[in-house]
């Protein structure tokens, strides 16, 4: 590994703490411009009452001081206790959310990768033939869908039409659907990310080289295009991670999965300050994570990026 | 001294009928060279141009259709409707509420309009139905469509005016200050956006919610401020960042050193020479912006978090069919078909335009 390379790998990750901080820090503050602080929409409580929750939350030291604070519990994963469900620390509601929509995520991504790059492919290959057509136009139509229109038509044609899969998702049964919805956009994305670079690839020149010594036609797919192809999908496994995540907080609204999106939103309905920091901060700090993991990637995989 | 002498020389070869006239440039032309001054074909402008292989390309050229038919309907359409977007029919003052209008599917009447028809009066019928509330939701959806192609139009045009601003004045100026300038994009870019707006939309609703009560903005709604205020702080990067990539390259071609060596001025460097240059990245980059921010708009809304009720968006009017999605289908499915309609031409022209403007597309 030579210096450069080095060097480029520590600026970034200075880069990923400095964006980290900097969410800790907007979300903090911002937090805190929101006149009357959280206790505001409660039922008259009296001023004794209001300075005892005060004191109890911390909320009676200098902004500063408090921001120190709340740093400083950051770092013990402690994100202070929920105020809208009573005696729940907000870092257990997040991971027992968590439980549930990684696992739906992992799969989506899963499914996502696999039949993306499976699909890409068979497109470049059959380039302007039926299938390649088919594949665009459908990928084209799946790209101009937002999630949460995913979600419905998936609710309408199964649930309520066809009634052959449960509309909500706690049970095993009940995960295929949010699966499938929140998959569907990677998977055209994908498919068109491989697709053209697939294409792009089968025009080199080591392409000729390897048909001109005999390689037989699948091993040169596989081999020497499909691997090379794969480079530019490694940088979209970032933003992907990033649209699951933001996508599940519709997804699992549509068809009430108890995870963490739907909680998020709950707790922005109900203004509960320390679960909206907690989460966001969680979310967001798991979305720069992937994306430095990407870019890495992206980097050390291929020799031939330059680091200027 | 030189000069003086040059002075005369110039003088003396630009005297009329000296000797020193070339007589040769006189002679008249032969009919081979007049022919090489004949104009064979119009030289094309680089509008002209662009726009002739957009015209050719018939899937560019049907979204523009689909386009100008949904743009004419939403600005024209609530101007003769007789219904409005926050019309409860069933509601009329001094009166119980009339429950017969809420929840109609298309083309039934509420009572009242039921007996005005067998007095033989006509009743404009209610296209698509009425929602929960009684409102007539063809309007809704032609005033959500509205909303949500102003959102995007706004919004576009904010990113427009601040990414290019930005990416032109680092790229420009080079050195530190854009070092510094791209750290801060890099910074931004890095930020999960749909987070960052999510919260932004929660404090912005609080703070504006009372500070807006009473002025023109109110009826817009502290939803629709903040996300245009989220787009102007964050979505501008992606813009900067190419314009800037243009701005570096374009900046060492020799006509910009011509420019420079007779005086011309940076601003006027940047706005004659380096952005017409790249105007077709800009048209391109717009154009595909208009639907990414018709999606945010629509998932803020989908969320409870996009404009204030009772003003819909295609979002929001999804948003409120999916709680009674089992018994009226046809509330959700026909917002989700207009976004989906709206995005999939907008994406698809923005791909033709970049086919017609940009200079690499050229084979």
């Amino acid at each position: 590994m030579d210096s450069k390379l080095m060097s480029y790998i520590i600026k970034r990750i200075l880069l990923t703490i400095v964006t980290i901080w900097l969410i800790i820090t907007i979300t903090f503050f911002v937090m805190n411009i929101i006149p009357g602080g959280p206790f505001l929409s409660e039922k008259a409580i009296t001023q004794e009452v209001q300075d005892a929750l005060n004191a109890k939350y911390g909320l009676d030291k200098p902004l500063i001081v408090q921001y120190f604070n709340y740093l400083k519990n950051l770092l013990h994963f402690d994100f202070g206790p929920s105020i809208k469900l009573r005696g729940r620390e907000v870092v257990d509601i997040i991971l027992d959310g968590f439980k549930v929509s990684g696992k739906i995520g992992l799969m989506a991504a899963g499914i996502a990768l696999v039949s993306g790059i499976t699909f890409g492919s068979i497109a470049a290959i059959n380039r302007n033939k039926l299938i390649d057509n088919t594949i665009m136009v459908s990928t084209t139509a799946f790209v101009a869908m937002p999630s949460f229109v995913i979600g419905s038509f998936l609710l309408l044609v199964f649930c309520v039409y066809w009634q052959i899969l449960p509309s909500v998702g706690s049970d095993p049964g009940g995960l295929v659907l949010p699966v499938i919805a929140l998959a569907l956009y990677p998977t055209a994305y994908i498919t068109r990310l491989t697709r053209s670079s697939m294409l792009d690839v089968l025009q080199q020149d080591y392409i000729r080289t390897a048909n001109a010594k005999g390689v037989s036609y699948y091993a040169m797919i596989y081999k020497h295009a499909l691997k090379n192809a794969l480079i530019p999908v490694i940088t979209y496994a970032g933003p992907m991670i990033a649209y699951i995540l933001t996508g599940s907080l519709v997804v699992e609204k549509i068809f009430s999965v108890p995870g963490l999106g739907r909680q998020f939103i709950n707790s922005i309905t109900n203004r509960d300050y320390p679960l909206i920091m907690g989460t966001t901060i969680f979310l967001a700090t798991l979305v720069v994570l992937m994306n430095l993991v990407s870019d890495l990637m992206y980097k050390v995989v291929d020799p031939r990026i330059d680091f200027n | 001294m030189a000069d003086k002498k040059l002075e005369k020389k110039v003088k003396l070869y630009t005297k009329p009928f000296s000797f020193h006239v070339n007589v040769e440039s006189f002679i008249p032309a032969t009919e081979e060279e007049k022919r090489q001054q004949v104009l064979l074909r119009e030289s094309t402008s680089f509008w002209k141009d662009g726009f002739r292989r957009l015209w050719k390309n018939k899937v560019a050229m049907t979204c523009v259709f689909i386009l100008s038919i949904i743009i004419l309907a939403v600005v024209f359409i609530p101007m003769f409707w007789p219904y409005s977007y926050d019309d409860q029919l069933g509601v009329s003052q001094g009166q119980p509420v009339d429950a017969s209008y809420s929840n109609l599917k298309p083309f039934e009447y509420g009572e009242t309009e039921l007996s005005l028809i067998e007095a033989g009066e006509s009743v404009f019928p209610h296209v698509f139905g009425t929602d929960s509330a009684g409102r007539d939701y063809f309007i809704r959806v032609i005033f959500g469509a509205r909303v949500s192609l102003s959102v995007g139009l706004f919004a576009s045009l904010i990113v427009l005016v601040i990414g290019t601003l930005y990416g032109s004045v680092a790229g420009y100026v080079g050195g530190k200050v854009d070092l510094f300038m791209m750290r801060v994009v890099d910074i931004i870019y890095s930020l999960p956006d749909m987070l960052v707006i999510i919260l932004l939309s929660v404090v912005f609703n609080q703070l504006f919610k009372d500070a807006l009560a009473g002025t023109i903005l109110a009826s817009l709604g502290a939803n629709m401020i903040s996300i245009f205020i989220v787009f102007g702080l964050l979505y501008w990067v992606g813009m900067a960042r190419l314009i800037r990539g243009q701005i570096l390259t374009l900046k060492e071609q020799d006509y910009v050193l011509a420019a420079r060596s007779i005086g011309a001025s940076h601003s006027r460097i940047i706005s004659k020479h380096l952005l017409p240059n790249s105007i077709s990245v800009i048209i391109i980059s717009t154009a595909l912006q208009i639907p990414s921010a018709i999606f945010t708009e629509s998932f803020l809304s989908f969320i409870g978090l996009g404009v204030a009720a009772p003003m819909p968006s295609l979002g929001s009017l999804a948003s409120a069919a999916l709680g009674g999605v089992f018994s009226y289908a046809y509330r959700l499915v026909i917002p989700a078909l207009f976004i989906c309609f709206i995005v999939l031409s907008l994406n698809l022209l923005g791909d033709g335009l970049r086919d017609a403007f940009d200079p690499k597309m050229k084979a």
